[in-house]
């Protein structure tokens, strides 16, 4: 079958990262990404099935892998070479459409889980990642599309685990199916600040969660934050007009330029700006992008012993973390989803969450346009330029071709 | 023998004209035979002597006993002056308040008066440094009187600093400094660059609290001011006035003293910018070539460095003082007789360059709310009896309108900008959601009383003095400056004066006509 693929090059590598600087296009046609044949996965165990792939978004981690700029870390917890895609709406053999929950949990890998119901992202100890049970042939991976066993979303077919399948509702269309695993990123990272706001409203006071970008990610970190933080108020830094636009849409209450948000989180918090930071601020923030400079931003507008939670994906960034020594900030990261806990106190699946808000929220307006996998460096430089070509989600759909894509981009 | 003001035809052999840019000028062509150039009236003569008339004005005032009569042994005197705000650019030293003041405390220490306090008469503005107090007031005062905590600045946030006087027939409380309030005499210097300037404006603002301020401050008082320099037309000085009987009646005896300069504004080597451009002179166009050529490639930071670094060599025309009402009657006559041009009849679109400053951003950036306010506020009012603009023609300012603000100076009108400007750019819905909240906020206030920041509610009373030339005019328009910026203000941007005029014709029509008001130097357009 014809797939993207990923394999190991640190030639490759290097010259995507010193293109992908002029043209994202450039890095995916000289870079580690390769457009050919590949034999589909083998089954590597009990309760795995075969996906057919019907759409597969681009997530900003799989463009930094394509740009040669993924952190280094990662290199131990990835197999080669993989095909990337893990926002994943597929069928089964037998026609049932499922999304896919991409976390290679203890279950997909033999193991048993680390508690009763856990969801794949759950547990303590990554170590299953990099190993698997007697029961199973498994190569190191965290993810279905970052895993050379279990193949990916960018290919007509990938193999995944019952543990990561999720059964969709029959009126829920492919489009907005697709917009499932960010949502429920973003549903997890808000829930991250929910202690904070939890804490404000006992205090008397209103809780104010920022959150800085408004991508793909921001925005359904907002959408999570309206659904699942009762009683926030929600500030967005958002860069483009039409990013402002859905943040309001989705539940943000003032949706500003980035360079505007420590002002406006100043106006509803009161307090004094000192130099660049806030006497007080957010109660938590929300960062989005996953640069130095917007870890810093949000370190300066969220209050002392407030919460920042690091939602994009940061590499290597260089930071003076000065303010958080003294501020008493917390910094956390928001990997994945997993098993959450609620204002009420329930525990519930991060993608039952992200399931019923993906239709509560009309999700498939977040995706901007679609294309063939042959199509694949249109489809790449569209989603990294997705924001300035008042975009939001790109994805590839692998569906008959007879059937009409949502829009042909550059096609 | 200076001339007076003039109002010239554009004709096909009128050389361009000077139009202020920011801290930039362009040249521009007027379309001839239906542009009309207002320029100011050339600077009159100054007083001889300058220190001999302050002392025979204290000694023989207008409608009150000479000043050493009124000042004894033990009483609290206290003495008020004009901010920075004037005059515009800061005069060369001395100062006219440093003259007058120096005066007063001669005549003071005579009397043997030990308690002499001098303020600041700041209303909103922001406090001012060290060295422009020493600007203002000469380094013996500073020296003198700063160290020992009797020189200081007002503070209209002060709750322990203010005292109401009472209240006006029409609802309104006149509050303001305390120590003012409770003094045996007030006497006030004033600069008076302006007719809006002065009268019982000087301490009902200058020394006044925000609720008092408010009272006139506002949309509809301001949509109702025709216009700012005609007090007898202008809402705003219709509330002042009220005020001043209340201050007349129950607060505390007040000495005024005003004086009038001339126009005088820029030093030699800026000499072109006060003359006509066809009298220009071969050294007053290398001059002009010579400093737009650098300053076009001078960082904008060092250029209004150069510009507010200028010392204007106004002269002072007139100094008069005794009763307040009676001293402003002759100011005024001073003032007009120094800035009002005669003008026959409207205009279709009224030009206007708008400069690197205007009252409220000595030593600071001209950021986009004070273009506004320096546009639509003060230039557009610079009018008797009709606006020069016909009701619904178009204003063209130019002015790079970037977004730049100085944080220090006007933290409020960074959020007004941000945030107030996102939601209306009309003043009566802004008054109503917004005004409260900026006023009251306690960094703005921090910033007030302890930095050097205008007030919180600054921005919004710096929107309102627009308020009626916004109302007027049918559209605005900015030339060269920033596109989002000058939109945001609610205004047009337009990249050169052609396309300006391209745009005003959905407005004005195809042949309009156009006027241009040269300034500066101030003048006071009288419009038959």
């Amino acid at each position: 079958m014809r797939a993207l693929q990923i394999r190991r090059s640190v030639a490759r590598l290097g010259v995507a990262r010193v293109v992908s600087g002029l043209s994202t296009s450039g890095a995916a046609r000289l870079g580690p990404l390769e457009y050919r044949t590949i034999d589909p996965p083998e089954l590597p165990g009990p309760g795995w099935q075969r996906v057919h792939t019907r759409l597969a978004g681009i997530c900003g981690s799989d463009l930094s892998l394509v740009e040669g700029h993924a952190s280094s870390y990662f290199e131990d917890w990835v197999s080669f070479p993989f095909v990337p895609g893990h926002e994943v709406v597929g069928t089964l053999d037998d026609g049932t459409r499922v999304v896919l929950e991409p976390v290679l949990g203890h279950c997909a890998r033999g193991f048993a889980a680390p508690f009763a119901d856990a969801a794949p992202g759950d547990g303590d100890d990554y170590a299953h990642l990099v190993t698997s049970g007697d029961s199973m042939s498994l190569e190191t991976g965290i993810q279905t599309g970052f895993c050379t066993s279990t193949g990916g979303g960018w290919s007509p077919q990938f193999v995944a685990h019952e543990s990561q399948l999720h059964r969709l509702p029959d009126a829920m269309p492919d489009e907005q199916a697709v917009l499932i695993e960010p949502l429920a990123g973003g549903i997890h990272a808000a829930l991250k600040t929910l202690g904070h706001a939890q804490r404000a409203r006992e205090s008397g006071a209103i809780p104010i969660i920022a959150v800085l970008g408004a991508g793909t990610m921001g925005l359904a970190a907002i959408a999570g934050l309206n659904r699942y933080v009762p009683g926030a108020r929600i500030v967005v830094g958002a860069r483009y007009a039409h990013q402002r636009s859905l943040a309001v849409e989705l539940g943000a209450e003032i949706a500003v330029a980035p360079e505007e948000l420590s002002r406006a989180v100043r106006r509803l918090s009161g307090g004094h700006l000192v130099g660049d930071a806030l006497s007080s601020g957010a109660h938590a923030a929300i960062d989005a992008v996953g640069t130095s400079a917007s870890i810093d931003d949000c370190l300066r507008m969220t209050r002392p012993r407030g919460r920042v939670v690091l939602l994009g994906m940061p590499a290597d960034v260089t930071m003076n973390l000065t303010g958080l020594w003294h501020r008493e900030t917390e910094l956390v990261g928001a990997y994945t989803y997993g098993t959450e806990r609620l204002a009420d106190g329930r525990d519930v699946r991060g993608f039952a969450l992200a399931i019923e808000t993906a239709a509560a929220i009309s999700a498939e307006r977040l995706l901007s346009a679609t294309y063939r996998l042959s199509d694949h460096i249109s489809a790449l430089r569209h989603a990294a330029e997705a924001g300035r070509r008042g975009g939001v989600k790109v994805a590839f759909d692998l569906r008959e071709p007879s059937r009409p894509s949502l829009d042909q981009g550059d096609n | 023998m200076p001339r007076p003001g003039f109002v010239l035809d554009v004709d096909r052999s009128t050389p361009p004209t000077l139009f202020w840019h920011g801290e930039r000028f362009r040249l521009e062509r007027l379309p001839a035979d239906r542009s009309r150039i207002v320029y100011p009236p050339e600077p009159l003569p100054a007083i001889e002597h300058l220190d001999h008339a302050i002392v025979q004005s204290l000694l023989n005032p207008i409608d009150s006993d000479p000043l050493p009569a009124r000042l004894f042994a033990g009483m609290k005197l206290t003495i008020a002056f004009d901010d920075a705000s004037l005059s515009l650019p800061k005069m060369r030293r001395p100062d006219t308040r440093q003259r007058l003041i120096e005066a007063v405390l001669d005549m003071a220490a005579a009397a043997g008066v030990d308690d002499v306090h001098i303020i600041a008469a700041l209303g909103l503005h922001r406090r001012m440094h060290d060295y422009e107090l020493r600007h203002v007031l000469g380094d013996r005062v500073f020296d003198a009187f700063a160290p020992r905590g009797q020189l200081y600045q007002h503070d209209a946030e002060d709750p322990d600093g203010l005292t109401v006087i009472g209240t006006t027939d029409h609802g309104e409380v006149l509050e303001i400094n305390r120590r003012a309030a409770h003094s045996d005499l007030v006497v006030y210097l004033n600069v008076n660059q302006s007719p809006m300037d002065g009268g019982w404006k000087s301490i009902t603002t200058g020394l006044a609290s925000y609720r008092c301020l408010s009272h006139h401050h506002n949309p509809e008082t301001l949509q109702n001011t025709r216009s700012l320099v005609d007090r007898h037309r202008s809402a705003l000085h219709k509330s002042v006035w009220r005020m001043g009987e209340v201050l007349r009646n129950d607060g505390p005896p007040i000495f005024q003293i005003e004086t009038s300069l001339n126009t005088d504004t820029f030093p030699s080597r800026f000499g072109f910018l006060s003359k006509r451009e066809w009298e220009w002179t071969a050294r007053d166009r290398a001059m002009y070539t010579a400093t737009a050529a650098t300053l076009e490639r001078t960082p904008t930071r060092l250029a209004r460095r150069i510009f507010h670094g200028i010392e204007a060599p106004y002269r002072t025309t007139s100094v008069q003082s005794g009763d307040t009402d009676a001293v402003h009657e002759i100011t005024l006559e001073h003032v007009y007789r120094q800035q009002v041009v005669h003008v026959e009849g409207q205009t279709d679109i009224l030009t206007m360059g708008i400069p690197f400053i205007c009252p409220y951003n000595p030593e600071s950036i001209m950021n986009p709310i004070l273009v506004m306010c320096m546009g639509l506020g003060y230039l557009f009012n610079m009018y008797r009896n009709k606006p020069l603009v016909r009701e619904g023609g178009v204003i063209i300012m130019t002015h790079p309108t970037y977004r730049e603000f100085h944080p220090v100076h006007h933290p409020s009108y960074i959020d007004f900008f941000e945030e107030v400007l996102s939601d209306t750019t009309d003043p009566v819905l802004m008054s109503q959601r917004w005004e409260r909240k900026y006023a009251e906020d306690e960094w703005y206030r921090h910033l007030y009383r302890t930095g050097n920041a205008y007030h919180g509610v600054h921005p919004f009373y710096a929107w309102y003095w627009g308020a009626h030339g916004q109302q007027h005019a049918g559209r605005v328009i900015i030339v060269g400056g920033d596109p989002p910026t000058v939109r945001r203000l609610g205004f047009t941007p337009a990249s050169s004066m052609q396309d300006a005029f391209e745009i005003a014709t959905d407005v004005v029509g195809s042949s309009p006509s156009i006027t241009h008001l040269h300034v500066p130097s101030m003048l006071v357009a009288d419009v038959s």
